[in-house]
């Protein structure tokens, strides 16, 4: 990927922020969550809380299903695969997909190595449950990144963690002396060019968006408050009573984080949320997928 | 000076930046109450139109900001703004402010694999760099006082309209900060 086409999805990136990113397993629901104001949908044959369910080998979707959904909406179409299986992300580049998650949903491909996502045209984005883990991905291709979460359980502790984790560890960089940074990036083990923009910014050089977990308007503003850019809701919308007017309430508390009247407003009535796991009920846990 | 920047999604936080370079306060736009009785002026940044339609609707910022574009307040738009300005979208109803005359085409250049950047000159300015992001394209102009700022591979990508200037393109994601000097002068 040359350098001036990953800028442009860095940037593309840029114009999801403030914005919510929304599972959908049919052209129908993914019409649901445009017409509720995503910024995108990912395209998926199984939201999470139902890989989880059904266990097994979980995979790329259908392309003639990720098509459809291209075709049923006008925003960006996102799709997943498998950790290290740069032929799947070949197969979704040949779609024109909009943006690939190389995601730990997904059964891993490959226990050592991440796709090199310098080989690509389109746009990748990846989880990251620490600083280290996101300049790996971003060393490796990546022009966005989201925390891991626990995809499919509802339970929101683990993005809260991730994200707590990254904007320390970038806060502490922050503060280091220049000629320490040698050093820092040889603990992380990422490139030092990385160190020194995290150093001079404070910030990630891509996006970084929220995901695993987000239920609730208030599990949304949460995040947002913590760091997030944006948001990802995975099984939070379409395995709830009323997945239109909580779709529509997590945008908005997306864009109004700040704001508690207006977050109780959006909270009331919302019907019955996701059920959710706990973290300790859990025997699989797909954030140590890949690291 | 007053300058609000529509903020309920997308790349606002980048023109505030370019306002901050040229020493503008500005305030963010997220709801009703936001919008500073004495607003003299309005950015609307990129992102997903879709989204940034039914929020300036539902979250009551509509009327007011429609109005004051209508009273002549210089405003710009940035690729989702020209569209939420455009008074007509190519095969699409639109309830945006439809207060520019012109036809505007969404996701004109396809997918994201169709996004590209290119430099070209904006009325008077030359050689700016112009970042298309899944981006649109004005594809009729339906008032003869659209003056045409740029045509890139003969599409129209930028135009100015009495108060308003609405490009196809990203001129926060540069350091270039003519265009939003041009604005400041409207």
């Amino acid at each position: 990927m040359s350098e001036e086409r990953y800028q442009l999805n860095k940037e593309l990136a840029q114009m999801l922020k403030g914005g919510v990113i929304m599972d959908v397993t049919t052209p129908e629901q993914a019409k649901i969550a445009e017409a509720a104001g995503a910024c995108a949908v990912m395209a998926l044959e199984r939201i999470p809380a139902d890989i989880r369910a059904a266990g097994g080998v979980s995979r790329m979707s259908d392309p003639a299903m990720i098509q459809e959904i291209q075709k049923a909406v006008s925003i960006p179409v996102m799709a997943k695969c498998r950790i290290g299986h740069f032929a799947e992300a070949q197969i979704l580049e040949a779609i024109q997909i909009d943006y690939i998650d190389e995601s730990e949903v997904l059964s891993p491909a490959d226990d050592v190595y991440h796709i090199d996502k310098t080989k690509f045209k389109v746009p990748f984005v990846c989880g990251a449950k620490d600083l280290g883990e996101a300049l790996r991905r971003i060393a490796e291709g990546a022009s966005m990144i989201r925390t891991k979460g626990e995809p499919g359980t509802g339970d929101i502790i683990q993005a809260v963690r991730h994200m707590r984790k990254i904007q320390s560890e970038i806060s502490n960089l922050a503060a280091r002396r220049e000629d320490e940074l040698f050093e820092a990036a040889k603990q992380l083990q990422v490139p030092v060019d990385l160190v020194r923009f995290v150093h001079a910014n404070k910030k990630l050089p891509v996006v970084n968006f929220a995901a695993g977990g987000v239920a609730t308007p208030a599990d949304a503003a949460l995040m947002m408050q913590l760091g997030a850019e944006g948001v990802f809701v995975g099984s939070g919308i379409f395995k709830s009573g009323n997945p239109e007017k909580r779709a529509s309430a997590i945008v908005k508390a997306v864009t109004n984080y700040n704001q508690p009247d207006l977050l109780a407003k959006l909270s009331e009535n919302l019907g019955e949320a996701m059920v959710g796991i706990n973290e300790q009920e859990i025997a699989l846990l797909m954030a140590e997928r890949g690291k | 000076m007053s300058i609000g920047i529509l903020a309920v999604q997308g790349a606002f936080i980048e023109h505030a930046h370019c306002l901050e370079q040229l020493s503008q306060d500005y305030v963010l736009l997220r709801k009703k109450s936001d919008i500073p009785q004495n607003l003299e002026r309005l950015i609307l940044p990129g992102g997903e139109s879709t989204v940034q339609r039914k929020l300036l609707h539902e979250l009551d910022l509509f009327s007011i900001l429609k109005n004051k574009i209508l009273e002549d307040m210089p405003v710009l738009g940035t690729c989702v703004g020209l569209i939420l300005l455009a008074e007509q979208i190519a095969e699409e109803s639109t309830d945006g402010f439809q207060s520019l005359p012109v036809l505007v085409r969404r996701n004109a250049y396809g997918r994201q694999l169709g996004s590209f950047s290119t430099k070209g000159t904006v009325g008077e300015i030359s050689d700016f760099p112009m970042r298309f992001i899944r981006a649109p394209y004005i594809e009729k102009i339906l008032h003869p006082d659209v003056q045409i700022l740029n045509l890139t591979d003969q599409h129209i990508t930028a135009v100015n309209y009495k108060n308003q200037i609405g490009t196809a393109f990203h001129p926060e994601l540069t350091d270039d900060l003519r265009i939003h000097k041009l604005f400041l002068s409207l």
